[in-house]
């Protein structure tokens, strides 16, 4: 029937076997999209009009604090889906996500400081989004710290899933903290209805950079959920079969 | 030549706070590819100790 993909998708040895197949493409992916989108950044785009050459952090700002958010919503979906459906492999998917999150949204939240330097005369200011950007930080800290705290992984994935899933009405305000309030940080200029407000030699190794950092993100999801799958399954057959090659 | 890299690099006077800023994503970037693959590697070595316990021989690269 054509629901056996979606139970394939729960099954711990098929997942396992798939996502090392999968790594090697999307990790170089990731190298040849990264790569791209640095050399596009630092040598083919032309310095900003205000901004001069400062603007260059854009390239590493931006991607890095999309990230921050979009890694929050798989752990969080992954997070609904294992509570719900209690399938294994994706409370397995949610608890990888933990600290990848955390190191994107320490990076926005240091490279804007060190935009924010030049640009607004300040490394620091309680502007809307950068305190949302910290409660996420802090959002991440706490579900890696919790997880950490409960041994049993049945139960640190139930309540971490739940702190997760609660967090979760963070992402909009986030999002929306520009408009919602007077913010230092511009409205949406790529994201948004119609035509992106920023020239293509400046879109394209953004962009690059963005669709980098989501395959660098499933790449390396796919390795720790290895690392999850294997530390979760205390007896299955399968694990002797994939450790032994 | 050299001149005109010098000044690549000075970009335009803001060069202590765009290479950091680079630096750092880089670094979080190679931390993480690290993080990942010790973490897959540690969970092998330890299913592989799990298993042997068990008393079930492996094979020949058991410990």
């Amino acid at each position: 029937m054509a629901w056996t993909w979606f139970h394939r998708l729960g099954s711990p040895p098929y997942i396992y076997k798939f996502a090392a197949k999968l790594t090697p493409w999307f990790g170089w992916a990731a190298a040849v999209l990264i790569a791209g989108g640095l050399i596009g950044g630092l040598l083919i785009s032309p310095a900003d009009y205000q901004q001069g050459e400062g603007y260059r952090i854009l390239y590493v700002h931006a991607p890095t604090a999309w990230m921050s958010m979009q890694v929050y919503m798989v752990m969080a979906i992954a997070s609904a889906v294992g509570l719900i459906w209690r399938i294994k492999v994706a409370h397995a998917v949610a608890a990888s996500c933990g600290s990848m999150g955390a190191t994107f949204t320490a990076c926005a939240l240091a490279t804007g400081s060190l935009w924010g330097a030049p640009m607004w005369g300040t490394f620091w200011e309680w502007d809307p989004r950068i305190i949302f950007e910290l409660v996420l930080l802090f959002q991440f800290l706490g579900y890696v710290g919790l997880r950490a705290a409960i041994d049993d992984t049945q139960r640190a994935d139930r309540i971490s899933a739940v702190l997760a899933i609660v967090g979760v009405i963070n992402i909009p305000i986030i999002h929306y903290s520009v408009e919602w309030w007077n913010s230092l940080h511009q409205t949406a200029s790529v994201m948004k209805l119609g035509k992106p407000s920023m020239p293509l030699n400046m879109l394209i190794p953004l962009l690059m950079m963005f669709f980098g950092y989501s395959v660098l993100f499933v790449a390396l999801l796919l390795v720790r959920v290895r690392a999850e799958l294997l530390s979760r399954e205390r007896s299955a057959s399968w694990i002797r079969d994939v450790v032994r090659a | 030549m050299m001149a005109s890299f010098m000044e690549y690099l000075d970009m335009g006077g803001y060069a202590r706070y765009v290479w950091p800023a680079y630096g750092l994503v880089i670094a979080a970037i190679v931390l993480n590819i690290w993080t990942a693959r010790r973490a897959l590697k540690r969970a092998r070595i330890e299913a592989i100790r799990r298993l042997a316990i068990k008393g079930r021989p492996l094979g020949e690269n058991t410990p």
